[in-house]
């Protein structure tokens, strides 16, 4: 890894010290986790996984200007393409699972065992 | 037309011959299949024939001996050493071609009317080829490798024709014995070749021979080589103490014991010590080694014939006494009289055999000679060309057996006398039991069922035809090599001069006075006809008939009738302990070893048993464990840096 070259960063940037980022993208992450380990519905379920994906989405950017590199930035925007495509895939297959046992319900698809 | 061409040709037909036969014997109607295994011999015999006399106007035009050498291509190429497969025409090669070809095309069309209510006929007849394919490669090849690929064919051959009806438990173990007493010759042979790649550096023959010359006689190396090779050709040719799986090779079909195990396949260990001429003339300790066995089997065998009463039995053990008779000549370095009984052999033999397959075919599988008698009325044709192959074999002139039989005697009353009385002992036994089988079988009154007489009949054509033929050459075939410089002696003389160069003075003495070889002559006759009369006395006169298996005989007969108990004495000493050692290795592989595999298959099992209850389908859990894994390699980097 390279040595990490002092840069000139935008004050109103440095308004905001880095740690605050880490601290909320972790909380949304965590607060994502335990959405999706707590909840049944699967519509909630898949709202807690975006929760995830832009906690750590909001942590590139974070990064990414603190070390005023773009390309970080740049991704960021490639992944909330993929996801919005994730989304209306996942969404789909909600809509089956609806149609199939007319419930959204994760607790009843439990059939798939040993 | 190339000689190259024609060398490959006689090979291959029988092996085309195999192909048709054995990937469409279910297909193809039995007429044809008879018609393409018959052919396919004929033509190698035609091809023979031709290459016969081709090399002997070669001979007549060039006047060099040299051997025609067909090379097919390289084979096997290890640093120096490079064998190829390549093919070898000379005196030798084409003496056994002319017998392997010419007995096989007859035995051949025997076959076709032997074997014709058999369900096997086409396999049959694709195993015949096949074996004719590997016999020609045995007696063709230029190299000791290509002779043992023949070697190992016509024993792959033997065995699957010894088992060739195999719903029969007791021939499957007679095919199994067969295949593994070969097996221990087979070792003794490869074992040879190894010593000769090591101290010559080739196993074509020409290189070898011709180093060969180089080394001084009873040289030890050489000793070692003809020992181990002496080995193999006592396990082909049935000699002490490898002998025990001939008789019992009987279970095959007729025509494959006259083919096989009496006129050519079993003839292979005394075309391998011909070929090798001159290492056993440079070793005289090995020819006094195979000289004591082979008198010592001709005897033993002889003997056991004597009280037999299978008619193919008798004929079993008489062919391996006769191959002790070739070995014994080949001791006394004569190995023109060894090859000159190999080929009025293989001719009486194999039409003693066929006319046996005759005599069986007529009393519908009865080879009891006890139930027979008196067919010399019904089977006529039968009867003659048995009787012409009976005083061939017993060695009555002016008949085959007589020249051949009596010049290996008379060589060996040059070298020792004492192996001379007893070769002339065996030589009268051979005479009794001969006669004896004869007048058992054909003679007296019919002693089998009513339902057996009724059935009796003349074999058919295709059968009795081969048998007049192989009775003419029976009769005639001494003149090949008559006494005193014979054309055979001639013809083969070329094939030892590296043995007259090594060790002159031992051919120097082989000529003998004419009084002593009439005297010789007149005594083997004298004891034949002897034989001849006291066999005439007892089974023709007293119409005596052996006893039964019910009744209890005299001591010696009993040992006799037994075999001296040799089987039992193998069976006792060998077969038992390596079994016993056998059951004890499988025990323990039983116990450990598959304890600890299937130990551990079931280990597996049970665990796994356990783990898929985790698989409980529950999403919810499945993130649980995710997050809590993930959660958990988290911690670990984080705490234990690496």
């Amino acid at each position: 890894m390279q040595p990490i070259q002092p840069v000139n960063i935008p004050e109103v940037i440095q308004q905001i010290p880095l740690n605050y980022y880490l601290i909320i993208s972790t909380a949304l992450f965590v607060i994502g986790i335990i959405g999706v380990l707590t909840r049944r519905n699967v519509i909630i379920i898949l709202m807690s996984i975006e929760l995830m994906l832009n906690a750590v989405n909001l942590l590139l950017i974070a990064f990414s200007s603190y070390r005023a590199d773009p390309s970080g930035q740049v991704f960021v925007f490639f992944i909330m393409a993929v996801a919005a495509a994730e989304v209306s895939v996942g969404l789909a297959i909600i809509v089956m699972i609806y149609r199939n046992i007319r419930s959204i319900d994760v607790g009843l698809l439990n059939k798939l065992k040993w | 037309m190339q000689i190259d061409l024609l060398c490959i040709l006689i090979p291959l037909f029988p092996l085309i011959g195999f192909a048709i036969n054995g990937l469409g014997f279910r297909q193809i109607p039995r007429g044809a299949v008879g018609l393409i295994g018959s052919a396919a011999a004929l033509a190698s015999f035609a091809c023979s024939l031709y290459l016969f006399a081709f090399f002997r106007t070669q001979v007549g035009i060039t006047g060099s001996n040299a051997p025609i050498i067909a090379n097919l291509f390289d084979w096997i190429s290890v640093g120096s050493l490079n064998i190829n497969f390549s093919f070898q025409i000379d005196q030798l090669s084409l003496l056994m071609l002319l017998i392997v070809t010419g007995v096989g095309s007859l035995i051949h069309i025997y076959s076709i009317g032997y074997m014709k209510h058999d369900e096997g006929f086409g396999k049959f007849f694709a195993f015949l080829n096949l074996f004719l394919f590997f016999m020609l490669l045995l007696v063709m090849g230029s190299n000791y490798v290509v002779m043992f690929i023949g070697w190992e064919g016509v024993g792959l051959c033997s065995y699957l024709l010894i088992g060739f009806w195999n719903t029969n438990t007791n021939y499957n173990n007679a095919a199994r014995k067969a295949f593994v007493m070969n097996r221990i010759g087979d070792l003794g042979f490869l074992l040879g070749i190894f010593m000769l790649i090591n101290t010559f550096g080739s196993v074509e023959y020409v290189d070898i021979f011709e180093k060969a010359t180089r080394f001084t006689i009873g040289d030890t190396t050489i000793l070692a080589i003809t020992l181990l090779l002496f080995v193999g050709a006592a396990g082909k040719s049935a000699q002490i103490p490898l002998y025990t799986w001939l008789p019992d090779a009987m279970a095959g079909p007729t025509p494959v014991s006259a083919l096989i195990h009496a006129a050519t396949m079993v003839t292979a260990g005394i075309y391998m010590i011909v070929r090798s001429n001159v290492l056993y003339t440079l070793s005289p300790l090995t020819l006094e080694i195979i000289g004591g066995i082979a008198i010592a089997t001709a005897l033993l065998a002889a003997s056991i014939g004597l009280v037999q009463n299978d008619i193919k039995k008798v004929l079993a053990y008489s062919t391996v006494s006769q191959l002790g008779y070739m070995f014994l000549g080949l001791s006394v370095m004569a190995y023109t009289a060894g090859m000159f009984h190999v080929i009025t052999h293989a001719f009486f033999k194999a039409l003693l055999f066929l006319g046996a397959g005759s005599v069986i075919h007529a009393m519908s599988d009865e080879q009891d000679i006890r139930n027979m008698g008196g067919l010399r009325k019904y089977l006529p044709v039968t009867f003659w060309t048995f009787l012409i192959g009976t005083i061939a074999i017993s060695g009555i002139p002016p008949f085959a057996g007589f020249f051949s039989k009596d010049e290996i005697l008379a060589h060996v009353f040059m070298h020792n006398k004492v192996l001379w009385v007893l070769g002339l002992i065996g030589s009268a036994m051979t005479s009794f039991y001969m006669f004896r089988l004869l007048f058992l079988t054909f003679f007296g009154e019919f002693r089998g069922t009513e339902e057996q007489r009724h059935h009796l009949h003349e074999s058919p054509a295709s059968m009795t035809i081969p048998l007049i033929v192989l009775a003419v050459l029976s009769a005639v075939g001494g003149l090949l090599n008559l006494p005193g410089g014979g054309w055979l002696s001639d013809f083969m003389s070329p094939l030892f001069e590296p043995s007259r160069r090594v060790n002159p003075q031992a051919f120097a003495d082989a000529t003998i006075d004419h009084s002593t070889e009439y005297m010789l002559m007149a005594i083997s006759t004298g004891v034949a006809i002897l034989s001849l009369v006291a066999a005439y006395v007892v089974y023709v006169s007293r119409r005596a008939v052996p006893a039964s298996d019910a009744v209890e005989r005299p001591v010696a007969e009993k040992v006799l009738y037994n075999k001296y108990y040799i089987d039992e004495l193998y069976e006792t000493i060998i077969v038992r302990p390596i079994r016993g050692l056998g059951d004890a290795l499988y025990s323990f592989g039983e116990f450990i070893i598959d304890g600890i595999v299937n130990g551990v298959a079931w280990l597996v099992r049970a665990s796994s048993a356990q783990l898929r209850l985790l698989q409980n389908g529950s999403v919810g859990f499945y993130v649980f464990a995710m997050v809590l894994s993930i959660a958990a390699i988290v911690a670990l980097r984080f705490f234990i840096r690496f």
